[in-house]
C-alpha cells in the first residue's frame, strides 16, 4: 500500500468540473460579463470580479505548453514512475495541469492535445491528455 | 525619528532607516533530536549575541513555519518574549527577505525599534511536509506532480524550449556553488561535483537531476533588525537595509504569467530604484537556489542579463569562487543547508559578506548585496538591498 491518491476537494465551486469529468465532458467556467473562459473555477471572475459566471461544455483540445517526466513521485503514485504531468494550454485561453500518456519518447512542446477521461477508481475519475495525429 | 541620508556609495540615495544588526544559524544538518523551537532559540541567541543585545532588547517578533498552528504564540512564549508587534507573513522561502522589510517599515512608522526573525525546521529528521489535496490544489495534486521540484522543472523545460537552454548550463550552477560551500565549514556537502556527476545523478523530473536540487537539512536561522538609533548601540557596524520589494504572481502553476520569468522582474527593479543603486553597484548577489534553474530564471528576472542569455551567463564558471560575478558565496541551498525554507539563510550570509566576516570564501571589499527570495512554485519573490557605510 503506497497511499491514496490525493483526492479532489468537492464543493460548490468545484462540483460541476469533477461531475462533467465523471460524465464524460471537460466544463469550464466562462464569465457572463467579460466572456473569457477561466480556470479552475470560482464564485467570481478574477477579470473583472464579475459573479455572474455560467458553464459551458468545452472541445478539450489543447496543446503542450510545458511538461516534465516524473522520476521521482509522491508516495501515492511511486508504482507508476515514469510517468509524464504536463500544463495544457486549452483552445479556450486557460491553462490546465494534468497527466499526458502516451509514448513520452515522442512529446514536445506545443503538441496538440485532447482530453481523455482516465477513471481511476469508483470514485475518482480524472481528465488526461493524450497527444492527438497531426 | 533622525533621518539620516546615505553618503555611502556613489548613486546611492536611500535613508538609513533600519540595519540587520545580528545575524546567525542554529546548529545546521542532521540532527535527530533536536525540535523546530530549540533551533530557533539557539539562533536567536546567538543573534542577539551577535548584535551585543539581550532578549529584553526586542519589542518585534517575526517567524514562519509550515510546522504548526500559531508559530509566532509557541515561538514567543518558548523564548519568554512578548513583543508589541508580531510578523508572520508567509509566502514560502521567500517569507524572511519580506520579514525584513516589514521589520524596517514597523520601525519607520514608530511602532518599535528592534525586531528579532527567526525560523526553524527539522524537515532532514522528521520529514515534515504537507499532504492532504485542499481547495484549489485539488486541480494539481490528484495528477502526482510532486512539489515543487515538478514545477521547476517545468519551467525548466518551457526555458529550454524557448531559448535552448542545456543541463549542462544548468549543473554550471551547482557546480559553482559547491566550490562555494567547500569554503563554508558550515556547508552540509563540501566535495567537489563535475558538471558530468551533476548529469549522471538520478534524474529526479525532467530535465532536474538529484544535484539540480537543494538539499533536505534540518535548521535553524535568525536575524536582528534595529532602528538607526538602536543600531548606533550594537556590537558591530550596521548592515543598511536600503531598498525592498516584494510580490506574488501565483500559487497555482498554471496561473504563472510566464513559466521563464519569476516575480523578481518587477522587485528586483523596485527594490533597486528605492536604494538608487544600479547592477554594476552590486558586488555580491544571494539568490534563492531551490534548484538551479530558480537561480537561472531569477538572474534574469532581476536584469542581470537578457531573457535567454541566462545560461551563456552562468557557464564558464563565472559566479564560482574567483569568478566575475559572486554569487550563493555561503554553498546555498544546493550545498550549505536547507531546511525547507532558506530565505534567511541567504540574509544571514549576505550580512556576513558585507561585513568581511567570511574568511576564504570573502568578496574582497563587499559594499551592497542583493539578496532575492523565491517561494512557492516560483510564487513569491522579495528582493532586498543591503549595504554597509
Amino acid at each position: 500500500m503506497q497511499g491514496q491518491i490525493p483526492k479532489p476537494l468537492i464543493d460548490s465551486d468545484s462540483q460541476p468540473f469533477w461531475e462533467g469529468v465523471r460524465e464524460g465532458k471537460l466544463l469550464l467556467q466562462k464569465c457572463g460579463d467579460c466572456e473569457r473562459y477561466i480556470f479552475y473555477p470560482r464564485i467570481i471572475c478574477p477579470h473583472c470580479f464579475s459573479e455572474h459566471m455560467t458553464w459551458e461544455e468545452t472541445s478539450g483540445k489543447g496543446k503542450i505548453h510545458s511538461y516534465t517526466v516524473i522520476h521521482k513521485a509522491p508516495p501515492a503514485f511511486k508504482g507508476e514512475v515514469p510517468y509524464v504531468v504536463g500544463v495544457i494550454d486549452l483552445d479556450e485561453g486557460v491553462r490546465m495541469l494534468s497527466r499526458i500518456i502516451g509514448d513520452r519518447n515522442d512529446l514536445s512542446i506545443d503538441q496538440p492535445v485532447s482530453v481523455v477521461y482516465e477513471k481511476i477508481d469508483d470514485d475518482l475519475t480524472l481528465p488526461y491528455f493524450k497527444v492527438t495525429g497531426a | 525619528m533622525i533621518k539620516y541620508v546615505w553618503k555611502g556609495v556613489k548613486g546611492m540615495k536611500s535613508e538609513r532607516i533600519a540595519a540587520i544588526v545580528g545575524a546567525a544559524e542554529s546548529e545546521l544538518g542532521h540532527l535527530p533530536g533536536r525540535n523546530v523551537l530549540q533551533l530557533q532559540a539557539q539562533a536567536a541567541k546567538r543573534a542577539l549575541d551577535d548584535a551585543g543585545f539581550t532578549k529584553d532588547d526586542v519589542d518585534a517578533l517575526f517567524t514562519t513555519a509550515s510546522w504548526g498552528h500559531f508559530p509566532q504564540l509557541m515561538l514567543g512564549e518558548y523564548l519568554g518574549i512578548t513583543p508589541k508587534y508580531t510578523g508572520g507573513t508567509n509566502i514560502g522561502g521567500s517569507s524572511f527577505e519580506s520579514h525584513v522589510a516589514h521589520a524596517l517599515v514597523g520601525i519607520q512608522a514608530g511602532l518599535f525599534d528592534v525586531a528579532l526573525i527567526t525560523y526553524g525546521s527539522t524537515n532532514r529528521t522528521s520529514g515534515n511536509r504537507p499532504s492532504a489535496a485542499g481547495l484549489t490544489l485539488s486541480y494539481e495534486e490528484p495528477f502526482g506532480i510532486p512539489s515543487p521540484v515538478g514545477h521547476y522543472a517545468m519551467a525548466a523545460q518551457r526555458h529550454m524550449y524557448e531559448y535552448g537552454t542545456t543541463s549542462e548550463q544548468l549543473a554550471e550552477i551547482a557546480v559553482a556553488t559547491r566550490k562555494w560551500a567547500a569554503l563554508n565549514e558550515k556547508a552540509f556537502k563540501r566535495e567537489p561535483v563535475t558538471i558530468e556527476d551533476v548529469l549522471n545523478s538520478p534524474m529526479i523530473a525532467e530535465p532536474l537531476h538529484l544535484l539540480d536540487c537543494c538539499l533536505i537539512t534540518d535548521g535553524g536561522g535568525a536575524l536582528v533588525v534595529a532602528s538607526a538609533e538602536a543600531a548606533a548601540r550594537a556590537k558591530k557596524r550596521p548592515v543598511w537595509i536600503l531598498g525592498h520589494a516584494e510580490t506574488q504572481t501565483h500559487n497555482t502553476v498554471t496561473h504563472m504569467p510566464d513559466l521563464t520569468v519569476t516575480g523578481a522582474k518587477d522587485t528586483g527593479r523596485r527594490a533597486m530604484e528605492m536604494a538608487g543603486i544600479t547592477h554594476d553597484e552590486i558586488d555580491v548577489v544571494q539568490v534563492y537556489d531551490s534548484f538551479t534553474i530558480t537561480v537561472l530564471l531569477t538572474l534574469e528576472s532581476l536584469g542581470f542579463c537578457k531573457p535567454g542569455e541566462g545560461g551563456d551567463f552562468v557557464s564558464g564558471q563565472r559566479t564560482a569562487p574567483g569568478g566575475e560575478f559572486p554569487l550563493n558565496t555561503s554553498g546555498g541551498g544546493l550545498s550549505y543547508c536547507h531546511p525547507g525554507m532558506f530565505g534567511i539563510f541567504l540574509l544571514i550570509e549576505a550580512v556576513r559578506q558585507l561585513r568581511g566576516e567570511c574568511g576564504e570564501r570573502q568578496v574582497k571589499d563587499a559594499k551592497i548585496s542583493l539578496v532575492n527570495g523565491t517561494g512557492g512554485t516560483l510564487s513569491s519573490t522579495s528582493t532586498v538591498i543591503l549595504g554597509r557605510d
